[in-house]
């Protein structure tokens, strides 16, 4: 296994191919994930602040996350006229996957910032969108991100179905090594994979320890 | 291949429809009902071998309060293996057939179920096991008429969440040579017709919410009616 491994990454025109693969799956992920999580941030909210609404809006956000990503890379090209393999459909129904997925625990970290909390802001003349961006949005942020990296391990795991209507990425080792029966190359795919979705996982750990210091000041700030 | 015309969404509609009112495409072991009935099969299959596998863990690691940290770090690096490449891995190493093809689709299916049946569990109110010990009440008494009904909406979400993506994913099935509603996917790739690959996709999306709401029905069905009751009522309070 090693040998074919060492005469597998011997190759240069190989390891361009993996190089390049990874680095579009990584794109065709990650774009997704952030664009996702704009979409879901102002619907989470309308959700919270207009309640006739939230009813609504998490039922089309089950509808949405019904809706199978392989599916969409098919019918999103004849829908816009675009060709099958622009990397627009995978971005496009990935953010749609990742929205619909992250609504809910949006709505839910949301409404779990504590009422006084807001009730101060509001007592020390915050505005409606000050208070938002700088006092619920940090105090909703641990539990959002743990919606965020379900969701990013889906859509890492999701880009390479795309493969099998040729749509880019690490999923092409798969489809290309299993027509050239290549056990070695599909391994290194699937390892390569699940690399990225920990990589990924840690950097997001990393950033919300970053963004939410006072999570880890001693006691407990949020009654959790 | 171009998304043929570049003309979208009516045009689009107007090809999907004359392509199903052609009957060729509703006869045979290759037609419309078959395929999905096949594709249908799979995903019923893999999830039930996916709720045998994972439910009696998940409900043992729940009764027992061990190995939560294991339950989930496994179900997380599960989560990120990629079906494709396990089951053209598994075709390569097992050869051609079921099996292989469907193990990817239960090692799919597992994590999910799994981690509802886990976190079901570990929902129950501590007063109502704390309860059962006291009316004295065996272990596996508990965990049948107390931990499972309490578990059981968050079990089926577990479960609902499993079947969605195993509807999404079986197409693979027919990239290793098996049927379901992939094989018509893919056959339309292979010969340059979109509009064959576009209803193949839209009959996936179907199947997907149709079983999602099937799930969704039967979970209204088999959970407790006091825990719907009870779970409306703190609803409503709050």
């Amino acid at each position: 296994m090693i040998e074919e491994l060492l005469k597998f990454f011997g190759s240069p025109s190989n390891r361009e191919m993996v190089l390049d693969a990874l680095a579009e799956h990584t794109y065709l992920s990650l774009v997704p994930l952030l664009l996702g999580f704009l979409v879901a941030l102002p619907i989470g909210r309308l959700a919270q602040r207009v309640y006739w609404l939230r009813g609504m809006l998490l039922g089309a956000a089950n509808v949405f996350y019904t809706i199978p990503s392989l599916a969409l890379y098919v019918l999103i090209p004849g829908l816009f006229g675009w060709p099958l393999l622009s990397s627009n459909n995978v971005v496009i129904a990935l953010t749609i996957y990742t929205a619909a997925l992250l609504v809910r625990p949006t709505l839910d970290a949301l409404e779990s910032v504590p009422g006084h909390v807001t009730a101060a802001a509001t007592a020390m003349g915050y505005r409606t969108g000050r208070s938002f961006l700088t006092v619920e949005l940090p105090l909703a942020v641990p539990a959002i991100a743990s919606g965020v990296r379900v969701a990013s391990v889906s859509s890492i795991s999701l880009v390479s179905l795309g493969a099998l209507i040729g749509t880019g990425g690490l999923g092409k080792l798969f489809t290309d090594g299993f027509q050239r029966w290549y056990p070695a190359q599909v391994l290194i795919g699937i390892v390569l994979t699940v690399l990225l979705a920990l990589v990924v996982d840690l950097l997001l750990v990393g950033l919300w320890r970053l963004i939410t210091p006072w999570t880890r000041a001693g006691g407990r700030v949020l009654p959790s | 291949m171009d998304a043929r015309g570049r003309k979208g969404a009516p045009e689009l509609i107007v090809n999907m429809i004359a392509w199903l009112a052609d009957p060729a495409h509703w006869r045979g072991p290759e037609g419309v009902p078959a395929q999905m009935l096949l594709h249908l099969y799979y995903c019923v299959l893999s999830v039930g071998v996916a709720v045998v596998i994972a439910v009696p863990l998940g409900l043992y690691i729940g009764h027992t309060g061990r190995g939560g940290v294991f339950v989930v770090g496994v179900s997380n690096a599960m989560r990120a293996l990629p079906t494709l490449g396990l089951v053209t891995a598994l075709v390569m190493f097992l050869g051609l057939g079921v099996v292989p093809a469907l193990a990817g689709l239960v090692i799919l299916a597992v994590p999910a179920v799994l981690s509802g049946t886990h976190a079901g569990v570990r929902s129950v109110p501590t007063e109502a096991v704390d309860a059962a010990r006291g009316m004295g009440m065996t272990p596996w008494q508990r965990l049948w008429q107390v931990e499972l009904p309490n578990a059981l909406p968050l079990l089926i979400g577990g479960v609902r969440s499993a079947m969605l993506q195993v509807v999404a994913t079986a197409a693979v099935a027919a990239y290793v040579g098996l049927g379901g509603l992939g094989r018509i996917l893919l056959g339309g790739l292979a010969v340059g017709e979109y509009d064959q690959m576009a209803v193949a996709a839209l009959l996936i999306a179907l199947l997907a919410v149709f079983l999602d709401g099937v799930l969704a029905a039967l979970s209204r069905w088999v959970v407790p009616r006091g825990l719907v009751l009870a779970n409306t009522a703190t609803h409503d309070g709050s």
